[in-house]
C-alpha cells in the first residue's frame, strides 16, 4: 500500500506503514483478543484474496473453487498435526507439503479446463470447489480420514521449538497473546505474498497473462505457451491458498467442511473484484472492507437497532448479505473497475472492447 | 521452404480443407486465394497450429512440424498475422511490438528490430505509446503485421491483411507488404481481394470448397479467363 509513497518519501511511507502494523494488534486488543483474531482473519484473506489475484486478476481466469484449495491446505495441516491420527509433524514441513497438494489440486483443476473460458470456467471450478468441499465432508467411512462433519479438533498450534503461538508469552518485555503472535506472522506472510504478486506483475509471465487475458489467439500466435502458463497461473494460486489453509487451520485448532463453502469462494472473489482486480492495493482494501463489513455490522447493528427502535428487528446475519450485496451492487455501478483499480484496469473497462 | 501434403481440416463433422497440396519456396511470396468458405483461412490456422488438422502432413525446412505446438512454430521462425488484425487492445502499440519478441531473449537484437520495423510503419511510430485498440484498422493491422515481425520469422503466414480496410489504406497496407518480401522475406498471403494478391505475389493457388482447383504463376492466374471471371469480377 505505500506503493504510491514510495516515489516522492520512501522512509516516509515505509516507516508509517510499519508504524502502523506493528500497532494494530494492540489497539486491537484494547477492545479485546476478539478484535486481535479479526485483525488476523483480514490479513488471512489478504492473503487469500492475492493468491486469487494470480488467477482472475492477472491470468483473467474466472476461479469460483478458490476455496478447494484453502480446504486442502487446511485438512493437510489438521491430519498432519493433530491426534486424528497421532502425528505431529513441524508446521514448517506441513507447510510446504499443504502448498505441494493444493498446487497439485491446482494442476488438476486446471488442466482439463484450459479451453473454457469465463462463463464455462466459472462453473467447473465452482464444480471442483463443492466436490472437495463434499469429500472432506463423506471421507469418514470406509476409513475415517476427514471425520466427516464433525470435523477435526485439537490440531497443534505454530511452535518454533518451546515459542508456541498458542499461549501468551513475553517478548522484549511486552506480554504478546496468541493471537498477537498469529498476527505478526501472518503480516510476514502478506508481505511475501504482497512482493511476489508485484514481482509477477513486471514480470515475463505477468506480460504473457495478460496477454492471454486480452487475445488468447494473438498470444498463441506470439509465441506463448498458453497451455503452460495458464496452468502456472492456478498453480501459484492453489499454493498459496493451501498456506493460507495451513495458517488457518493451525490458528482455529480446528477444521471443518462448513469453513469451505461455496460461500468463502465467492467472498474471497469479491474481495478481489470490489478492490480492484490486478491492483494489489485494490485487492488488499476489498479483504479488509470485506473482513471488517460483518464484524461491523455484528457489533454495529444490534445496539443501533435497539436505540432506534427499542428491540431487534433483524439480526445481523441475514442483514449481512443484504449489506454485502447491495454494496457490491453499488459498486459494480458506479465503480465498475472496483475501489481502487490500477490506471491499467480503468483503461480496460473505460472503453468498451472491439 | 514449405511444403503441404494432404492437409486436411474438419470442424465436426464438416471438412473445411479436404487434403490440399502445395509448397512455398524460400524467397517467394505465394498467394492463396478463392470465396469466402473455401477454406482458406482454415489452412492457415492448421498451418500455424491455432486448430488441430485432421490429417496429412506439413514439412518446414525438411522437417515434419505439424505435432509442433504454436509456439515451438514461434521458436522455429514461423509467424502468423491473424485474420481480424488480432492485437492486444489494451497494451499499447509499443507493447505490442514486444510482446511480438516474447519467445527471443537478445534483448539488444530485440531493440535494433524495433527500430526497423517501427522504420516500416511510420504511423505506428507516431503512436508508439498510444492504446492499440484506439487505433484505425489500417493501423491495426499495420500493428499486427510488425508484431509478427518482431519475432524474426523467416516464413510469414499472413490471414487476409486487407479485410474491412479502406482501399487507400489496403494499398499501403499492400506496399509495406511488398517491401518486406523485397527484403527476402518468404510470405504465404491468404486473400480474398484476388486481383491485389496475385498482383503482389509470384505465384498462386485458387482454393474452392476445401479443395485447390487451379495453381499457377501469379501473372498467368491473372490472365486466366476462367479465374478472371470467378475472382477478378469480369
Amino acid at each position: 500500500m505505500n506503493l504510491r509513497f514510495g516515489k516522492s518519501m520512501p522512509w516516509l511511507g515505509v516507516v508509517l506503514v510499519a508504524v502502523v502494523l506493528l500497532a494494530v494488534p494492540f489497539v486491537a486488543a484494547l477492545g479485546g483478543q476478539a478484535w486481535v483474531r479479526i485483525a488476523n482473519f483480514a490479513i488471512l484473506y489478504i492473503f487469500l484474496a492475492l493468491g486469487l489475484n494470480i488467477v482472475v486478476g492477472y491470468a483473467g481466469l474466472l476461479d469460483l473453487g478458490y476455496v478447494a484449495f484453502y480446504a486442502v491446505g487446511a485438512y493437510t495441516y489438521a491430519l498432519l498435526a493433530s491426534p486424528h491420527f497421532g502425528i505431529h509433524l513441524p508446521f514448517w514441513m506441513i507447510l510446504p507439503i499443504g502448498a505441494a497438494l493444493a498446487c497439485f489440486f491446482g494442476v488438476i483443476l486446471g488442466a482439463p479446463t484450459l479451453k473454457l473460458r469465463g462463463d464455462y470456467l466459472a462453473i467447473v471450478t465452482l464444480g471442483f470447489g463443492e466436490i472437495i468441499r463434499i469429500f472432506m465432508n463423506n471421507l469418514n467411512a470406509p476409513i475415517n480420514v476427514t471425520n466427516g462433519a464433525q470435523g477435526i479438533t485439537l490440531i497443534d498450534p505454530i511452535r518454533f521449538g518451546d515459542f508456541s503461538f498458542a499461549q501468551t508469552g513475553h517478548l522484549f518485555g511486552f506480554t504478546i497473546s496468541g493471537p498477537q503472535k498469529y498476527y505478526f506472522l501472518l503480516v510476514a506472510l502478506a508481505i511475501v505474498v504482497i512482493v511476489i504478486n508485484i514481482r509477477l506483475q513486471d514480470s515475463r509471465v505477468g506480460r504473457a497473462w495478460q496477454a492471454i487475458r486480452e487475445d488468447e489467439v494473438a498470444a498463441k500466435a506470439c509465441g506463448i505457451n498458453t497451455r503452460n502458463v495458464k496452468l502456472l497461473a492456478f498453480a501459484m494460486g492453489a499454493s498459496f491458498g493451501g498456506i493460507a489453509g495451513g495458517v488457518f487451520a493451525a490458528m482455529q485448532g480446528f477444521v471443518s467442511p462448513e469453513s469451505f463453502s461455496l460461500m468463502e469462494s465467492i467472498t474471497i472473489l469479491a474481495m478481489v473484484v470490489l478492490g480492484g482486480m490486478g491492483h494489489i492495493p485494490g485487492v488488499i482494501l476489498g479483504a479488509v472492507l470485506l473482513t471488517a463489513l460483518p464484524e461491523a455490522l455484528r457489533y454495529g447493528i444490534e445496539p443501533l437497532q435497539r436505540m432506534i427502535f427499542g428491540r431487534m428487528f433483524l439480526d445481523p446475519e441475514s442483514l449481512r448479505m443484504l449489506v454485502f450485496g447491495l454494496a457490491l451492487v453499488l459498486v459494480m455501478r458506479f465503480r465498475p473497475a472496483g475501489l481502487w483499480p490500477s490506471s491499467q484496469r480503468r483503461r480496460e473497462l473505460a472503453e468498451p472492447a472491439d | 521452404m514449405l511444403e503441404v501434403n494432404g492437409l486436411r481440416v474438419a470442424y465436426g463433422g464438416i471438412q473445411a480443407v479436404r487434403g490440399i497440396t502445395f509448397h512455398v519456396r524460400e524467397g517467394e511470396m505465394v498467394a492463396l486465394i478463392g470465396a469466402n468458405g473455401a477454406g482458406k483461412s482454415s489452412t492457415l490456422r492448421a498451418l500455424a497450429r491455432l486448430l488441430d488438422p485432421a490429417g496429412g502432413n506439413v514439412r518446414y525446412r525438411g522437417q515434419e512440424i505439424q505435432t509442433l505446438p504454436a509456439h515451438r512454430l514461434v521458436e522455429q521462425g514461423i509467424a502468423l498475422v491473424p485474420e481480424g488484425r488480432g492485437v492486444f487492445p489494451r497494451m499499447s502499440c509499443l507493447e505490442n511490438l514486444r510482446m511480438g519478441a516474447y519467445s527471443r531473449n537478445d534483448r539488444r537484437e530485440v531493440d535494433n528490430d524495433l527500430d526497423h520495423v517501427l522504420g516500416h510503419f511510420p504511423r505506428l511510430k507516431e503512436r508508439a505509446q498510444q492504446l492499440a485498440g484506439t487505433l484505425s484498422g489500417g493501423e491495426q493491422q499495420m500493428l499486427a503485421i510488425g508484431r509478427a515481425l518482431m519475432s524474426r520469422p523467416k516464413l510469414l503466414l499472413l490471414d487476409e491483411p486487407s479485410m474491412g480496410l479502406a482501399p487507400i489504406m489496403v494499398q499501403k497496407i499492400f506496399q509495406v507488404i511488398r517491401d518486406i518480401a523485397a527484403e527476402g522475406m518468404t510470405i504465404l498471403l491468404v486473400e480474398q481481394n484476388a486481383k491485389l494478391a496475385l498482383e503482389v505475389s509470384q505465384r498462386g493457388y485458387v482454393m474452392e470448397s476445401g479443395q485447390i482447383t487451379v495453381s499457377d504463376e501469379s501473372s498467368r492466374l491473372l490472365a486466366d479467363p476462367k479465374v478472371r471471371a470467378a475472382y477478378l469480377g469480369e
